[in-house]
């Protein structure tokens, strides 16, 4: 892998450019692999890197219908933050959150971490009360946190609406300094690059139309490029997981449905830290372009067509401008919509499924981005040791029958 | 934004009347007690959430307040029907699709 | 006005006895009504309107519309401020203060750095610090941002208008006024919306009769004509924004941004929500400009935009043009510029033999016409100066024999035009390349919607009005109206014949694309064919990834004049056809959308609508302390002069505990609930049993989701044998409503059950205490108030102080409590009554921190409080309020029997008492058995009501802890932010009045 750097940046100036290597390779498919991912977003493109880097399994194809990182990799406003209530996630979450901050390394690619600080707002009685019981739980498991009242949250925000005669005052933020954002596509790329230097085979324009079984164990999966064969089978597809579990002849307790955002046009900084809101409905950062990149709801019907319903923007424009009223004269440029998969608990699904061999990693929600390199670790451990990684374990899919459920409504309650 | 035609005010109305309330045609169990844990978690949490034409079901809340059921492509959100609880449409889509 | 040193003496649709002032960078400038800002700053001889993002470079105004990508300014400032206006389509008014949104000193020392920032460098470096990365991005974040937020609260409103039509046509250009005049004619409805503010589009440039007329009095017939039809809506300054399913449209209507920052009268911008049964969609096309060195530099224009400028504006914005193009139409900027007198120095026409009527015209005139040739590279300093020109060779890819030099300040450049088919595209339709047309062409968009006119390739006029007008008879037709035919009579239009275009991408230079000067694709975001290349060399092949390596497409332009040029190149370099290369979609907003607008009229005051009960100015006027509970407005604590809010919540205490004190809880749901199966339906929602509840009595229920867990609680009185009332939570009650109404229409419709929500019919005062009988007894209740006629949990109706009352002697605080309920309108006169009658007792106001207090020292739980959405019954120890062998069972009633439900060491219901008996342990603080262990600490349970109780003078609280329910009396503690750790002790969650004598006195 021809290593990047500032140094490299300034060689390659000399020559014009004209020696880049390409960051990754273009390969055919071979016949059969030891591993096959279904899907090449960031989880998938995470789960083969790991699998080569940790497991030293490197016999593996990433199978990707469209391009690398063309779902909700792309799509998402790319917070990262590991402030989750329960034990078994907040884990999850802060054994991610530590692969990003030393990610740029790891990958020698600028995946553009910057721990900027999330805000989560409380604005009514109940939400101080959930968020002090989230902030001290997550300092008890050792993540960073604090309580901020309404000044100590208007002083790090200054453009924000915090009047105690606003329709939802502001009472307080749960602050967590070492969340913030990251660039998505960098973090697809980044992963594809390294997982490519391993020797992994990244497919791309390669469709998965079904999945092999022989005895009720995976042999391979079927795609537009032919049949590929595999000892063993992880899926990660994110919003797509229900057709590919469909393939493979069972049902998952998830429902696909569209996520929207929206960009604003760039501007000078104006914003500092990630907002977070579940009462007025809205999250919002500046992204390091200038534009205000913003989440919007979940649509409520389920759809694959990765666009949503304008009531979604509008409603959370009108969050917006009552948080931020000097915004409202800001123009939106684009918004668009993903897929997220949506689990009963808002938790993900990470596990062995009815069929040997065959491993799902889905139900991520809005979840999804900023658990990247964590879901990709105990994936890959998981898929390598065919036993759930030990932070994976509470997130099988047998929860569903015993009523395990991990419930993180409350803090997954505003989609970021 | 959709637009939806309750067949009970038999009249095409904006998306944001109504309020989507889950796949359709999924019967309680007549008798919850006798099911397995597998077969209860099966009906709580288990979707086909199908890519294509979907039953689902929808409430016309600013409305007439009534559910009802709609065929609806979950990749081209276009509407195939409507219809009211306890029936099926005439023109069944392909199973294979569903 | 002599500033204005490019302007023609005559000509162009401005008011020249209307002068305007405006400043741009503090400079006065002078300018017409009916200008644009670009058209004034040209005329003024502005050149540089800003600097590019990246490299810091001097930039003019490059087109005249949506298209312009370097002309953006900032208006105004502090709170009336908009950042980011494309100057091209701001109308010019008296007394505009502009600003260009260039870059800040230091970028412009990175901007010689340009050569070390290639397409995506920032992913090749600041791997290895973090901070070094953490310091250098606010600075990325300031170079990259164009324009200022403003600093205050918009001072203008917006509003939103839905639209029902049967044919909305998108574009008043021809083909638009055509298809609309055709789809009015029919009876149809038909709404028209164009971007600016007078429409004809490209018409109003055209110098060309239109049959007997010129061009712009045929669109003043035509608009004449439309606007005396009652059905036919025109919208101008509306820029149709988006396209969604089921032909929902939006379109965002700017009413008084050309009279000023701030609206004068009137909403400023209004967002129309259309649901048209048609769509036509003529929304034109845009000029391609051409890819060559240097064409960044001001003085390097769309020829159509320099044709616009002259023909409209009567601004010429140079003196001596070079015209380079790929095709005949551009011929005419040419033709205009010398007859507006200017000269021309020559027309570079990649076509190696043009011929045709215009090459005649342009030749007859005296002007040069250099076939087979390009402009490589544009040269000067601030401003173009000469054009490098060079012979093209035949397959277009090299230059063919030796370059010379030529003096002009002005190339107009045209390669082709893009189809404005962005709204199409908004559907999810993909756009497909057409050879023939070298263009993105629409997709199919289906019967609800088409395209017509130069969105679809057409290039001549008198096509554009004909196609136009089939497609208005034809999406007429298809909503009931006409024919479908066309009684449309086009103009005749001099249509001059000439030679096919020779299509060209990117224009070779002597050196190869890494090492030629920078030739721009994109030029707000700095992207130019080598990044292109370089994307392509480095892997990312797909067209989504090199537009989002080199940025190409991303600004706020959305890539309208570069994206094609960059699709074709990556395909050179990917050895593709551009049809296999494709395009990116595109998404709305077409062009950028004010949030206000999108936003409208929900916002401050109309962002969520309070409820208020009938008392709300009662307790105003007490000024009480609010707490919103869902949208409810409701009294957290009365303070009186000097207290502190414990202070208020103690007096309020001891006053239900010892006197007589007063709730308005008339905000708990209250469902109505008929029928003869209510019962059964009852039986089946609730996990307690409804059935042997006498007429006349009340009971306390618990609602499970079909998961187990506890969703709603609340006590329920039988009025009359098939008649019951509901109450649910405040939050709750239109969720309830809702889920009575999904089980019985989904599941058991057989159920004879009716509901009806009654929450806002009455209004409730709960009066509390030892004294209440005494003050209800004042104020005059024709019902027996003895203890044993009306017991705990009996329902009476009758009168009180006159009014018809329900009441309900239940209780959420343990004391005696008579819940009185009158009919809406009549509740402030029976809390004034109530509270007259109660004065000799102290009758004493209280809000929902001590409904809290009271309830936690009677144990009693609040659902969304102490439970969070996964505790069953059982977790919080209220089994008793389960019955599992009704003949139905009841929603959620297998849920409770799963294995994980039965483990010993949920978390469960306890009551905890600080160990110091004087500390209040905090709500949300987390309890562990150990405080000492580093992260992570295993956690016992937390801490979910906390008080102080004035009652038992000493802190309260109510918490889960894992098993909770067999731990009493031992100890757990609470670890603070601030390193203190609390101790408390587990004990019975009923801290008061354990065997709940007080409220059956």
């Amino acid at each position: 892998m021809q290593k990047y750097s500032l140094f490299s940046l300034v060689r390659h100036a000399r020559r014009h450019h004209e020696g880049w290597q390409r960051a990754w390779r273009d390969p055919a498919p071979k016949k059969a692999y030891d591993t096959v991912i279904v899907g090449g977003g960031g989880h998938g493109l995470a789960t083969a890197y790991y699998l080569a880097k940790v497991h030293g399994v490197t016999d593996v194809a990433v199978v990707e219908k469209g391009w690398l990182g063309g779902g909700n990799t792309g799509r998402n406003t790319t917070i990262v933050r590991s402030n989750y209530l329960r034990d078994e996630s907040s884990h999850l979450y802060e054994f991610s959150l530590k692969l990003w901050e030393g990610l740029s390394r790891e990958l020698n690619f600028n995946v553009m971490f910057s721990p900027r600080g999330v805000l989560n707002l409380g604005h009514t009685l109940q939400d101080m009360r959930d968020i002090e019981r989230r902030v001290n739980a997550n300092r008890l498991n050792g993540i960073d946190g604090e309580v901020l009242d309404t000044a100590e949250v208007q002083k790090l925000v200054p453009a924000m609406n915090c009047s105690p005669d606003s329709r939802y005052p502001v009472l307080g933020a749960s602050w967590q300094p070492r969340g913030g954002i990251a660039r998505h596509d960098a973090v697809a790329w980044g992963y594809a690059r390294a997982a490519d230097a391993q020797g992994i085979d990244l497919l791309q324009n390669t469709e998965v139309t079904g999945i092999r079984m022989q005895n009720g164990k995976v042999s391979g999966v079927e795609t537009s490029r032919g049949f590929i064969a595999a000892r063993r089978v992880g899926c990660v597809a994110a919003g797509n997981s229900g057709v590919l579990a469909a393939m493979a002849g069972f049902r998952l307790p998830i429902e696909s449905r569209p996520l929207q955002a929206l960009v604003s046009e760039p501007l000078k900084p104006c914003l500092d830290t990630v907002v977070m809101s579940n009462a007025v409905h809205c999250y919002i950062s500046q992204a390091d372009k200038g534009d205000l990149v913003i989440g919007a709801g979940t649509d409520a019907y389920n759809g694959y067509g990765q666009r949503g319903s304008f009531p979604v923007i509008e409603h959370t424009l009108q969050a917006v401008c009552e948080l931020f009223p000097a915004f409202s004269r800001v123009r939106m440029n684009r918004h668009w919509g993903g897929i997220v998969d949506i689990c009963p608990d808002a938790c993900p699904i990470i596990g062995g499924t009815p069929v040997a061999g065959l491993y799902f990693n889905c139900g991520w929600g809005t979840g999804g981005f900023k658990a990247t390199p964590g879901s990709g670790y105990v994936f890959a451990d998981t898929l390598a040791n065919e036993r759930p990684h030990p932070l994976a374990a509470p997130f099988s899919l047998k929860r569903f029958e015993t009523g395990a459920l991990v419930d993180e409504h409350g803090a997954a309650g505003v989609a970021h | 934004m959709l637009r939806i035609r309750c067949p009970y005010c038999q009249e095409a109305r904006s998306e944001e009347e109504f309020s989507h309330a889950g796949e359709a045609h999924i019967p309680r169990p007549a008798n919850p007690d006798a099911s397995s844990d597998a077969q209860w978690g099966e009906y709580l949490h288990l979707r086909r959430n199908p890519r294509g034409p979907h039953r689902e079901m929808w409430v016309h809340t600013a409305g007439c307040r009534r559910y009802f059921n709609v065929l609806r492509d979950t990749v081209n959100y276009e509407i195939l029907a409507t219809y009211a609880m306890g029936e099926r449409p005439a023109d069944e889509p392909e199973e294979g699709a569903l | 006005m002599s500033g204005q040193v490019r302007r023609l003496a005559s000509g162009g649709r401005i008011n020249r006895d209307r002068g305007l002032r405006f400043t741009f960078d503090g400079r006065v400038l002078e300018g017409y009504a009916g200008d644009t800002l670009a058209s004034a700053l040209l005329a003024n001889g502005v050149d540089v309107v800003g600097r590019s993002f990246k490299y810091a470079r001097p930039r003019g105004i490059v087109g005249h519309g949506a298209e312009e990508p370097n002309a953006i300014v900032q208006l105004g400032s502090a709170a009336a401020s908009v950042p980011n206006l494309r100057a091209t389509q701001v109308e010019l008014y008296d007394g505009l203060e502009a600003r260009s949104t260039g870059a800040p000193v230091f970028q412009r020392a990175v901007g010689r750095l340009g050569r070390f920032l290639p397409a995506g460098f920032y992913y090749k470096t600041f791997m290895g610090s973090a901070p070094l990365w953490m310091a250098s991005e606010p600075l990325l974040r300031h170079a990259a941002g164009f324009g200022r937020a403003p600093t205050g609260a918009d001072p203008d409103t917006y509003d939103r208008m839905n639209r029902h039509c049967d044919v909305l046509v998108v574009g008043a250009g021809p083909a638009g006024l055509s298809a609309a005049l055709e789809a009015a004619r029919s009876g149809a409805r038909v709404l028209l919306a164009d971007e600016q503010a007078e429409f004809g589009g490209s018409l109003l440039a055209e110098t060309r009769p239109l049959g007997v007329d010129g061009a712009t009095n045929w669109v003043d017939k035509t608009i004449g004509e439309l606007a005396s039809r009652a059905n036919v809506e025109l919208l101008p300054r509306s820029t149709v924004s988006g396209f969604y399913d089921h032909n929902f449209l939006t379109i965002v209507e700017r009413r008084t941004d050309h009279l000023g920052l701030v609206s004068p009268n009137a909403t400023r911008e209004r967002l129309h929500r259309v649901r048209a049964d048609q769509v036509v969609l003529a929304t034109g096309a845009i000029e391609r400009p051409l890819v060559f060195a240097n064409n960044d530099l001001p003085g390097v224009m769309l020829a159509t935009s320099v044709g616009t400028y002259v023909n409209r504006y009567a601004v010429v914005p140079g003196e001596t043009l070079l015209l380079f193009t790929t095709n005949d139409q551009a011929y005419r900027t040419a033709l205009d510029w010398r007859r507006a007198g200017r000269e021309v120095c020559a027309i570079v026409d990649v076509r190696e033999a043009p011929g045709g009527e215009l090459v005649a015209a342009a030749r007859e005139a005296g002007i040069e016409v250099i076939a087979g040739h390009v402009v490589i590279e544009a040269i000067g300093r601030g401003r173009v100066a000469r054009a490098v020109i060079a012979p093209l060779n035949a397959s277009g890819d090299a230059l063919d024999g030796p370059t010379r030099r030529l003096s002009c300040n002005l190339i107009a450049c045209s390669g082709g035009w893009n189809p404005t088919l962005h709204l199409g595209s908004q559907t999810g339709v993909r756009p497909r390349w057409s050879e023939d047309a070298a263009a993105f062409l629409p997709g199919d968009l289906g019967v609800r919607a088409l395209c017509t006119g130069a969105v679809t390739g057409t290039g001549s006029l008198r096509a554009c009005l004909e196609e136009g007008a089939l497609a208005g008879a034809t999406a007429a037709s298809r909503t009931g109206f006409g024919s479908g035919r066309t009684t449309f009579a086009a103009p005749v239009i001099d249509e001059p014949r000439g030679t096919p275009a020779r299509p060209l991408y990117l224009v070779p230079h002597a050196r190869p694309v890494s090492r030629a000067p920078k030739q721009f694709v994109d030029y707000q975001l700095d992207v130019t064919a080598a990044d292109i290349e370089l994307a392509a060399r480095e892997g990312y092949k797909s067209v989504e990834h090199v537009k989002r390596y080199t940025a190409l497409g991303f600004g706020t332009d959305q890539g309208k004049l570069g994206n094609v040029n960059g699709v074709a190149i990556l395909a050179r370099a990917l050895g593709k056809t551009i049809a296999e290369t494709g395009t990116t979609m595109f998404r709305p907003s077409y062009t950028p959308a004010t949030f206000g607008t999108i936003a409208g009229r929900d916002v401050g005051e109309f962002f969520d609508p309070e409820r208020h009960t009938p008392m709300h100015t009662w307790h105003e006027s007490k000024g009480a302390a609010w707490e919103n509970v869902g949208r409810w407005k409701r009294p957290w604590y009365y303070p009186r002069a000097g207290e502190t809010m414990q202070q208020a919540v103690n007096r309020e205490c001891l006053a239900a505990r010892d006197g007589v004190a007063i709730l308005d809880a008339s905000t708990l749901g209250k469902i109505d609930i008929q029928g003869a199966d209510a019962a059964e339906f009852l039986d089946r929602i609730y996990t307690i049993g409804f059935r042997r509840l006498g007429v006349g009595r009340c009971r306390y229920g618990l609602m499970l989701r079909e998961d187990g867990t506890i969703f709603d609680d609340g006590v329920t009185a039988r009025l009359a044998e098939n008649r019951y009332l509901m109450h649910t939570t405040t939050g709750n009650a239109e969720a309830v409503f809702a889920w009575l109404e999904l089980w019985h229409q989904t599941e058991w419709p057989d159920l004879d059950v009716h509901f009806t929500s009654v929450t806002d019919h009455w209004a409730t005062a709960a009066l509390v205490g030892p004294r209440s009988r005494e003050v209800l007894a004042k104020v005059g209740a024709d019902i027996d108030l003895s203890r044993d006629a009306f017991r705990f949990m009996d329902v009476r109706e009758g009168e009180v102080a006159g009014f018809p009352a329900r009441v309900f002697r239940i209780s959420f605080s343990g004391e005696l409590s008579f819940e009185v309920n009158v009919p809406a309108q009549h509740g402030r006169g029976l809390w004034d009554a109530l509270i007259d009658a109660g004065s000799e007792f102290g009758i004493t106001p209280y809000g929902t921190e001590t409904m809290h207090v009271l309830r936690a020292e009677k144990g009693f739980i609040i659902v969304g409080q102490d439970t969070d959405g996964s505790m069953t019954p059982a977790d919080m120890g209220m089994d008793w309020a389960v019955r599992r062998n009704k003949p139905f069972g009841f929603i959620g009633d297998r849920s409770l029997v799963l294995s994980d439900h039965q483990r010993a060491d949920r978390p469960q219901l306890v009551g905890l008492a600080s160990a110091d008996g004087d500390t209040v342990l905090p709500e949300g603080g987390q309890l562990v058995d150990d405080p000492k262990p580093p992260p992570p600490v295993p956690m016992a349970g937390h801490v979910t009501s906390s008080y102080y109780s004035a009652r038992l003078s000493r802190p309260i609280a109510l918490g889960m802890v894992k098993g909770g329910s067999k731990r009493i009396g031992e100890t757990v503690y609470c670890p603070l932010a601030d390193g203190r750790i609390l101790a408390g002790t587990i004990v019975d969650p009923v801290f008061y009045d354990p065997e709940g004598e007080r409220q059956n006195v």
